[in-house]
């Protein structure tokens, strides 16, 4: 059988089958029948927080650079997003009358809902959020170009991730002052009227996005020039790799990626209070790429949802009386899990489509090989 | 783009600027000291009390750093032990400063040593990461172990009646008080005791040598846990003593107390240049100072905003902190 030649985003016509499979299976079958709080807390906001772990994934699983300044970049693309939509939301509006039929009785054991809609939305308002989303982590990715131009030109290791900290702190304190300039956000007591947008189809097209981004930079020769600075920078250095570049350049991807994630989670509670960008949190994403493997990105997504399920989870499995104990058993688990599997919970081992692609993927190896050029190795244009 | 942003990181690495700025923030400080000399000694008074408690702390990170290499957040809740233990003693049993002050040291030391002990030790060969995470781990849970209901509960609790008594003087118009005289003293007899005990002991040596190189202090004949265990148990103590004088200071315990002065400990010893005790304490002075006169002059909530900018202007001068130069030697 001759291999499809459909590509999107580098991947073929059945991933992104699979990738439809899996959405309408979660969205259809699995959501309908959880309540608001598990469908949010376990479904929706990992996916936020599992583009906040792949950007720091590719700023210190794969680049090796320390960095607690993620949750500042979430604070800042949260933010930004949130001001575009509280501006905008009221006067943008265009609906979409798309197909709504009901289901018949059969298909409602399946599908536990009364009626399914086919592009029935309020185009208006999704492009306003995709614009706020996107305006987020562009502000993000820029302010981190500058920040991270300065401080990566001169700090390493744990000085860079001191360094970062500290921004995450200067971000919040900016924030808690932020009602000076811009009254809306009100300062200390938090930003409410915040358009609630984030469904799950936005949360998970954002994470898709990502994690086929992420996949197609790791296995680029950006990504072996990215990783080579993890493994050895003088190494890396003398095979003439421009360090400081890809270190900048994955910081401001990372960056980005976080403040993607802002915007998206500013319109999934419609909420935003500076106490929760506290720089105690920005150890969050740290400890799922920690759990998931460094260098990991199926580790990643997994271990997004299972910390998502655990510390969501003990707010319900605790019994009555204890749910103070919540913060209790986390770290005890945290420490459990340190003690006994410190390479993370995948390793180095990458799972389905993630995995590394077989060798001669590409033409531009130094001799041609015939058979794999005419097998249709993929062109991936670069 | 790639151009300018290369002219302006040469411009960041031309040192004649610095001193401009430095020159320029002397003259304004010595412009408001002209306006009201009393108001200024009274802050840079209470700017040093402060700068003396962040010593304390700030020694701990940079000694247990520059053995271990490792970022020890749950120090700042070893801190907070060592408040509760001075409240305890002090409220509960009604003992005096100085058994209030040795409690809390020997139970922050225990603490830590149990907390060496238990967490890091078996991490010792594994990534830092990993012992970074487990230290992250402690830290939440001596917070919320010690906010649970029959612990201390999560409420703020005011600490009277103090283990001394309080007095105040009027000199020259400043306001100085037997507290303030306290926190510098007994941080001053720590401070140089830890100074004799690191420089001029044989144990002192010993965590030198440590720091220097671990297999080789070991061939040497260290028993280097051991080493390692006294230097987590000597920093604690500190923090402990730093804990009971805090809460003297500002007077309410609770179980998040640690979490700031924790932090700005830290940032002082990385100031300072982490790994080097002189830094640690020249750091603290200078964030308890930075921290008061910014409160004052410039605005008290944008004060976290401005000492976290100057550390990292400062450690974008110098990658090392001010004293980083002996970086090689950690004590």
């Amino acid at each position: 059988m001759k291999k499809s030649r459909f590509r999107f985003l580098g991947q073929s016509a059945l991933f992104w089958l699979a990738v439809l499979a899996v959405f309408l299976v979660a969205e259809w079958i699995v959501m309908p029948r959880m309540t608001e709080f598990r469908k949010v807390g376990w479904i929706i906001f990992p996916c936020i927080m599992a583009v906040i772990a792949m950007g720091l994934n590719l700023i210190y699983g794969f680049n090796g650079q320390f960095s607690l300044g993620q949750w500042g970049f979430y604070a800042i693309g949260a933010y930004a997003a949130a001001d575009v939509t509280y501006r905008f939301a009221a006067r943008v509006t265009y609906p979409v009358q798309g197909i709504v039929f009901r289901l018949p009785p059969v298909l409602q054991r399946v599908i536990p809902m009364a009626q399914v809609e086919l592009f029935h939305f309020d185009a208006g308002k999704s492009a306003l959020l995709l614009g706020a989303v996107l305006f987020g982590g562009l502000l993000a990715g820029l302010i981190s170009l500058g920040f991270g131009y300065i401080v990566l030109l001169r700090l390493g290791s744990d000085y860079f991730g001191i360094a970062t900290l500290g921004f995450t702190v200067m971000v919040q304190v900016l924030l808690i002052n932020s009602d000076r300039v811009l009254p809306e956000t009100k300062g200390a007591r938090g930003m409410i009227g915040i358009p609630q947008m984030t469904s799950f189809f936005w949360a998970f097209i954002f994470l898709i996005v990502v994690v086929v981004v992420m996949r197609n930079i790791i296995y680029s020769s950006v990504g072996r020039a990215v990783m080579s600075v993890r493994e050895d920078e003088v190494a890396a250095q003398a095979m003439g790799i421009d360090t400081l570049r890809y270190k900048v350049m994955s910081f401001v991807v990372g960056s980005l990626f976080a403040g993607l994630a802002g915007g998206l989670y500013a319109h999934l509670y419609a909420f935003l209070s500076p106490l929760y960008f506290d720089f105690v949190k920005s150890f969050d994403p740290m400890i799922i790429i920690v759990f998931g493997g460094l260098g990991n990105m199926t580790g990643t997504i997994i271990a997004t949802f299972l910390w998502a399920l655990t510390v969501e989870g003990l707010r319900i499995w605790l019994p009555q009386g204890f749910e103070a104990w919540r913060f209790v058993v986390y770290p005890i688990a945290l420490l459990l899990l340190m003690l006994f599997r410190q390479q993370g919970l995948l390793g180095r081992r990458e799972l389905g489509f993630l995995r590394a692609p077989k060798w001669p993927l590409r033409k531009t190896v130094a001799e041609p090989i015939p058979e794999a050029a005419e097998a249709g190795a993929p062109k991936e244009g670069r | 783009m790639q151009k300018t942003l290369g002219r302006f990181t040469l411009f960041l690495r031309r040192r004649w600027y610095i001193a401009l700025i430095l020159v320029l923030v002397l003259l304004w400080l010595l412009n408001h000291a002209r306006q009201n000399p009393q108001l200024f000694a009274q802050f840079v008074v209470d700017g040093l009390r402060l700068g003396f408690v962040y010593a304390l702390v700030a020694l701990g990170y940079t000694m247990v750093y520059g053995i271990v290499r490792l970022i020890n957040f749950a120090h700042g809740d070893v801190f907070m032990i060592g408040a509760f233990t001075a409240y305890y003693a002090s409220t509960r049993w009604h003992w005096s400063l100085i058994p209030t002050m040795l409690l809390a040291m020997v139970v922050c030391s225990f603490l830590a040593v149990v907390i060496e002990r238990v967490a890091y030790k078996p991490l010792r060969e594994a990534p830092r990461i990993a012992a970074l995470i487990t230290a992250i781990g402690v830290s939440f849970f001596l917070e919320y172990f010690t906010a649970l209901d029959f612990v201390f509960t999560p409420n703020f609790i005011s600490f009277t009646p103090l283990p001394i008594k309080f007095q105040s003087w009027d000199v020259a118009g400043i306001t100085v008080s037997n507290i303030m005289f306290i926190v510098i003293g007994v941080s001053t007899f720590f401070l140089v005791l830890l100074y004799y005990i690191v420089y001029r002991t044989k144990l002192g040596k010993a965590m030198r040598a440590v720091a220097w190189d671990k297999p080789t202090a070991r061939l040497m004949g260290i028993d280097v846990d051991w080493v390692i265990s006294f230097t987590f148990a000597l920093g604690a103590a500190l923090a402990g003593v730093g804990g009971m004088l805090y809460v003297i200071v500002y007077p309410q315990v609770r179980t998040f107390l640690g979490v700031m002065p924790g932090l700005k400990s830290f940032i002082a010893a990385v100031f300072g240049g982490i790994g080097s005790i002189p830094g640690a304490f020249v750091g603290a002075l200078s964030i308890g100072m930075i921290e008061n006169l910014c409160g004052a002059y410039l605005s008290s909530t944008l004060r976290d905003l401005i000492v976290f900018a100057i550390l990292i202007a400062v450690l974008l001068y110098k990658p090392t902190g001010l004293f980083g130069e002996t970086a090689k030697e950690k004590a």
